[in-house]
């Protein structure tokens, strides 16, 4: 489903990304960790296509298909999606409203015509009970005054309604308290399937005690230096990252 | 990446023409440029006008002279030349006596383009329209319908020769002639404009509304609007405006007044979209526009406006709440882009007790364009518990543009309670990746948060109204994020 090969990556001529390899298949959940400023937001940025960022080296394929030239709009109406680590407010904007317009302007992209009123009504109020949302917050303006849990659950719910191939979740677990984890993770677990891929971007093994990865990458100066199973994450959780900047540094 | 960015969309907004540029070839019949007595006479003789009003108009001439054109406003543009506008332009074909089916045909062909076919509008929306052209008032529809309730709705040259009596008792009570430099001017020379009267207790059934364009050029445009509710009425009154894309300035300078006697109530809104000049700042319409609304005993008058268009707008439609519990609102939309200049907000002034006044806002600015708000709430001695609250927000968008907020106020009684509450915002790169990555390109990212800025102030505006300022917000931003 995605391919990354020899991806190097610079913001504002600063290099970030410094030559990431990466295949994710369709059914997998990959775990990326590393330390602070190791590179795992500009990866999901670069991923989901921000501007700002610019690839100098290496390609992206989502689907075979070499996504360089893409806006970030056409890679989400491909199926990418990008849960973010700080989700913006959008003042007088409904969840309601918000939802709405990027399922029909996705759907205006495809060819198709909008959502009929009465089956995206049914669709939130289905997507809402998976994720415990309350009625009445689906009507706040976005993402205004929401505590992080409401935000990350928010970002989740509109990963439920669109309905990605890949999900790349960054830093979904910080500022959570553990029941919103708990909702959040389970919220994750009940969208995955054969035929879509997660990507959880980490800092903290907690997050993969609830969505459990098929493989976890540690990502350190802008490369991935060490890949494995799900036990890797846990040595991480023990002994930290200093033995692996050892073993990269020496 | 080398993908279609904003710098491309921008380039090709430049060649965006204003979508209501289009210029009706009609035979008009234009008076001579310049204005001297003998014009401000002309005026009134081709419009037939009583001996009283004759002299009426040369009183504020003369007033008019002595004055000088204000310059507190924070506006830059070059003064008019008003000895090079002609004062009066008349589409020929038409006869005010003629019914909607007599109008002529290429008339009607522009209200269609510009997508308020009179027909439909009578038909679809329960609206009764009065259309100026230039200077005079073409149709007014729906008259019967409003006779059978007395009410009175018609061009303000009929109303002058029909309704002397209620014109003379009421015209410039509210904005007197001398009241400002415009003002003057606009009593002097104003050629057409609407009347409306609801007589005590009756409820408004449609929505009025006077469709306002400027079509020929080297013209300028007084329209003057008095609008009377008498004991216990409700009215809900709707304007709108277009102008031809021209390379020169030209100038709009209006009155409106409203006059809410007790327990009456007055809805009036506005979506003003002149046209604003080219992107490099040519041409456009200067709007220096004089509103105000009186309110007696328990009466209400709710201002809503949406300013999108015009190079330079100067114009605060006020509320005088003389009477004891009155209530004056102003919810405000104006988007400046380019080279526009909008300085614009509301006065309100407390002499009853229990007054209240609510003002709310919205300043988006653009390109390099410049939005300021400039308010007044003024309590007098005797506004025993008056009460005001005002909400100024701008949004910015852009590194070149200014937005600017003169809030006065003026108590003179120890019960005002004033608030006063005031944001700044910019439209950041980050809001627009964020609705990008959720499939939502750049276009439609900037007109959902603009429309979400300005919702509190959508909302006032009648239903078929609120879906044309939505769409104009759109258009006249298209591009604007840098």
């Amino acid at each position: 489903m995605l391919k990354i090969n020899n991806l190097h990556a610079s913001v504002e001529d600063k290099a970030i990304l410094k030559g990431i390899n990466l295949e994710v298949k369709a059914g997998e959940v990959h775990a990326i960790m590393g330390p602070n400023g190791s590179g795992k937001s500009t990866l999901s940025s670069v991923i989901a296509g921000k501007e700002e960022y610019e690839v100098t080296e290496g390609e992206i394929f989502f689907d075979e298909e070499n996504i360089e030239e893409l806006s970030a709009e056409e890679r989400a109406h491909k199926g990418i999606f990008l849960s973010f680590q700080y989700p913006v407010e959008i003042p007088g904007v409904s969840v309601t409203n918000f939802i709405k317009t990027a399922i029909n302007e996705t759907r205006k992209a495809k060819g198709l015509p909008d959502m009929p009123a009465k089956d995206m009504l049914k669709l939130i109020r289905e997507k809402a009970e998976l994720l415990e949302i309350d009625r009445k917050f689906l009507s706040r303006s976005l993402n205004q005054g929401f505590s992080g849990g409401e935000k990350k659950r928010n970002e989740i719910f509109q990963m439920a309604m669109l309905e990605p191939k890949l999900a790349i979740l960054d830093e979904t677990d910080s500022g959570l308290d553990i029941d919103a984890l708990r909702i959040v993770a389970s919220g994750v677990n009940k969208l995955k399937s054969k035929d879509n891929a997660v990507i959880l971007i980490t800092h903290y093994q907690r997050l993969l005690d609830y969505i459990v990865p098929d493989f976890v990458h540690v990502l350190y100066k802008g490369r991935i230096v060490k890949s494995g199973g799900k036990e890797l994450a846990h040595e991480l959780e023990e002994k930290g990252y200093d033995w692996i900047k050892e073993e990269v540094d020496a | 990446m080398s993908k279609y960015t904003e710098d491309d969309l921008r380039e090709e907004l430049k060649t965006k023409e204003y979508e209501y540029g289009f210029y009706t070839d009609i035979e008009s019949d234009t008076f001579p440029i310049g204005l001297n007595e003998d014009i401000v006479k002309a005026i009134s003789l081709k419009k037939e006008e009583p001996v009283w009003m004759t002299e009426w108009r040369l009183e504020a001439f003369r007033a008019w002279q002595e004055m000088e054109e204000p310059d507190w406003a924070n506006v830059n543009y070059a003064k008019p030349d008003f000895q090079a506008i002609a004062y009066y332009s008349a589409p020929k074909s038409v006869d005010p006596n003629k019914t909607l089916d007599d109008v002529d045909p290429d008339l009607l062909a522009m209200y269609k383009k510009l997508g308020i076919s009179v027909d439909e509008q009578k038909k679809m929306n329960n609206v009764a329209m009065d259309i100026v052209v230039d200077s005079v008032s073409v149709a007014t529809t729906f008259k019967k319908t409003l006779s059978e309730k007395g009410i009175i709705f018609m061009s303000i040259s009929e109303a002058i020769k029909e309704h002397p009596e209620l014109v003379k008792k009421y015209l410039g009570t509210i904005v007197p002639q001398k009241d400002n430099y415009y003002a003057a001017l606009n009593s002097a020379v104003f050629s057409d404009g609407s009347f409306c009267y609801i007589p005590k207790g009756v409820r408004c059934p449609m929505e009025l509304s006077t469709y306002f364009r400027i079509n020929q050029g080297g013209t300028g445009q007084f329209e003057r609007t008095l609008l009377v509710a008498d004991e216990g009425s409700y009215v809900s009154y709707l304007e709108g405006c277009t102008a031809p894309s021209r390379d020169e300035n030209q100038l709009h300078a209006a009155v409106v007044e409203l006059i809410a006697m007790d327990d009456a109530e007055i809805k009036y809104s506005t979506v003003q979209n002149w046209f604003p000049g080219n992107a490099e700042g040519k041409g456009g319409v200067y709007n220096f526009v004089t509103k105000r609304g009186l309110c007696e005993k328990n009466a209400k008058i709710s201002w809503t406006q949406v300013e999108t268009g015009s190079a330079v707008t100067w114009k605060y439609p006020s509320c005088i709440l003389k009477g004891d519990n009155s209530v004056g609102e102003f919810y405000s939309i104006a988007v400046t882009n380019n080279y526009q200049q909008a300085d614009t907000g509301t006065k309100m002034i407390h002499l009853g007790k229990n007054t209240k006044s609510t003002i709310i806002s919205k300043g988006i600015s653009a390109g390099k364009s410049q939005n300021s708000y400039r308010g007044l709430v003024q309590i007098g001695s005797r506004a025993e518990n008056a009460r005001n609250f005002s909400q100024c927000d701008s949004l910015l968008m852009g590194n070149e543009c200014g937005a600017h907020t003169f809030p006065y106020i003026e108590a003179k009684n120890k019960t005002a309670q004033i608030e006063h509450e005031a944001t700044t915002s910019k439209i950041g790169e980050d809001q627009i990746f964020y609705c990008n990555q959720r499939g939502i390109d750049t276009e439609k990212a900037i007109a959902l948060i603009v429309n979400g800025f300005s919702k509190e102030v959508l909302n006032k505006l009648p239903m078929e109204f609120a879906v044309e300022a939505q769409k104009l917000l759109e258009i006249s931003l298209e591009g604007s994020v840098g």
